[in-house]
């Protein structure tokens, strides 16, 4: 008699497990197909907002955002695994092959915004400005110490983004001209905590999208020795001044339809464009 | 009867599937792995003499340990991420430990019965806190004090990382040895006492001895937690790839490589099995800890009951 509860709780415990795994499967077929939008950590942030204000104004709709980095929004397209994918950095020409090989489609490039790459320092700290060349040499390992490049004797502690990030490689393209970064560069998951830990330490420099600098201070960048220091803002941005910008992006696999397609008319309309401002990014479209 | 028997079925098949979901996982990392030992493709970008001798990118250079699979010459040295690892995981088990089994130690024999209801369910709700939340703590607070107290180079470093992980660790080590010392017989305490001993040489040297291979299996797999541990070292440790023996330096862990790295890599590339590899190399660094710990707990076990 007293085995008896156990196989009950037992057998209830599987009927439980069964129909949850019953519900997930089937769905409820009477919603719309949400849309899903996944990729760069970097936009993250203004693709939520685009979500959430779409989703207001367009009941019964909904939109999906996850980050991970552009790599990992790319990979999701090219699997058939998002319906948008979000990207910090242009699509090599190697994984559009792949989506077409896959599905039979071409990529759709949709650039959506602007961004300048932003260089933090602590608030603290005296330095001014920076010319590209610094930079290179200090994210290469050959401007070790703050006083070569204008600032107070002591060591540079520089701070990077995983492998796995679009910034990532817009930054070893652009500002190390792809050679390798110093060993003694950390890495970190998120611009955020990039921001975060150089906002925590004076001898710190980090680089990150213009939408995440708070409590820290941007430094201006000089493109050589000769040439006037340039912040990033959306007048630089726009006219190219700025060194460090560039584009972001939506991809689609094929041109996009459907709910696909008016949610990315809308994000570029004006409505959207100026979302895009409010976060901290660069309209793409002119005024 | 009938009912027994298919309570027994089922029970027997969920304990089948886990070892046969182990074995899996393992088919299907080595599988993906298995390439650096057998393509030739593979092995000209990344062989085993370039995962664990020192190299020299150009003529001329040189050698060096080098992590940096995204560059023009790949470098896939294994060397700093092992000696990051261990380096993390040491400090994190030799800060746990300690405190963990004479937390254990105390509330199993001296706390008073309302300290222990108090201290047990803290401890245990460590446990539960997701390790993301410990790692961004470590980040954000932990960090900030030792670097505020000590003023290291790096902020971020394998100490601040292992005090992170020490967090994780000390609740299993805490539940583990602590049913341990419970489940010590009461009489053997009762007959230490009625000899005269005092409460504390009870505790020390006749609980903990009779304990110990309840303890020692705590320690391990507090060992394997941490050196698995993959959030709390992403965050807090640095992640860059550096060959030093300081605990005040940063340091990259195999478990946060493949975190950081497996999300970007192109399917098949050298890289990816690397990454594969590095998976299948914590894989067997935990088992055959594990399998060396089990083997010994053993031995000690049948070593103390032929004594008793």
């Amino acid at each position: 008699m007293t085995k008896a509860p156990t196989l009950w709780i037992l057998l209830a415990g599987i009927a439980v497990f069964a129909a949850a795994g019953c519900g997930g499967g089937s769905g409820d077929g009477t919603q719309y197909k949400p849309v899903t939008i996944k990729g760069s950590d970097t936009m993250v942030l203004l693709t939520q907002r685009w979500a959430e204000i779409y989703m207001s104004e367009h009941p019964g709709f909904t939109i999906q955002v996850t980050g991970g980095g552009s790599g990992i929004g790319i990979a999701a397209l090219i699997n058939g695994g998002t319906d948008i994918c979000s990207a910090s950095r242009p699509m090599k020409d190697s994984e559009k092959k792949l989506v077409m090989t896959r599905h039979g489609k071409d990529v759709q490039e949709i650039p959506v915004a602007l961004d300048g790459i932003s260089i933090y320092v602590h608030q603290s700290s005296p330095i001014q400005s920076l010319t590209q060349a610094q930079l290179k040499g200090i994210y290469t390992g050959r401007l070790t110490n703050w006083r070569d490049v204008g600032g107070k004797d002591g060591r540079i502690v520089p701070y990077s983004r995983d492998n796995s990030s679009g910034t990532y490689m817009f930054f070893k393209e652009h500002v190390l001209a792809n050679e390798d970064f110093a060993r003694e560069v950390q890495t970190l998951p998120g611009t955020a905590a990039v921001v975060n830990a150089v906002s925590k330490d004076p001898a710190s420099i980090g680089y990150g999208g213009a939408a995440y600098a708070h409590g820290i201070r941007e430094v201006p960048i000089r493109r050589d020795d000769n040439s006037e220091p340039v912040a990033p803002s959306l007048q630089t941005v726009k006219s190219g001044q700025y060194p460090l910008s560039r584009s972001l992006f939506f991809y689609t696999t094929g041109a996009p339809a459907g709910n696909v397609k008016a949610f990315i008319d809308w994000a570029l309309g004006p409505e959207g464009q100026k979302i895009c401002e409010e976060v901290g990014y660069y309209p793409i479209i002119k005024k | 009867m009938l009912a027994d028997k298919v309570a027994a079925i089922a029970i027997k098949t969920s304990a089948f599937l886990a070892i046969i979901s182990l074995i899996l996982i393992f088919v299907f990392i080595g599988k993906e792995a298995l390439p650096l030992l057998t393509s030739a493709e593979v092995q000209a970008e990344a062989s085993l003499s370039r995962l664990f001798l020192p190299q020299s990118p150009r003529p001329g250079t040189a050698a060096e340990y080098t992590w940096q699979p995204i560059s023009e010459i790949p470098k896939y040295s294994l060397m700093p991420l092992l000696a990051g690892t261990l380096k993390v995981t040491i400090i994190a088990v030799l800060i746990a430990i300690p405190l963990a089994v004479a937390a254990a130690l105390y509330t199993s024999e001296f706390a008073p019965p309302w300290v222990r209801e108090t201290i047990k369910p803290c401890i245990e709700i460590l446990a539960g806190i997701p390790s993301v939340v410990i790692g961004f703590f470590c980040l954000m607070v932990i960090a900030g004090w030792l670097h505020d107290a000590f003023g290291w180079t790096y902020r971020l470093n394998a100490l601040t990382a292992g005090i992170g992980l020490s967090l994780a660790v000390i609740p299993i080590v805490y539940t583990v040895s602590e049913d341990a010392f419970t489940s010590v017989p009461q009489a053997f305490r009762e007959g230490s006492i009625a000899m005269g001993a005092s409460m504390w040489q009870t505790a020390s040297r006749v609980v903990l001895p009779a304990a110990m291979p309840g303890v020692l299996a705590a320690c391990i797999l507090g060992f394997g937690r941490a050196i698995g541990e993959t959030m709390i070292v992403l965050m807090a440790s640095g992640n860059a790839a550096v060959l030093s023996w300081s605990p005040v330096d940063s340091v990259r862990t195999f478990s946060a490589t493949i975190a950081a790295e497996l999300g970007e890599v192109v399917q098949a590339s050298p890289h990816y099995h690397v990454l594969f590899f590095l998976g299948a190399f914590l894989f067997v660094m935990t088992f055959a800890i594990n399998l060396a710990g089990r083997w010994f707990v053993n031995r000690l076990q049948k070593k103390l009951q032929g004594a008793a």
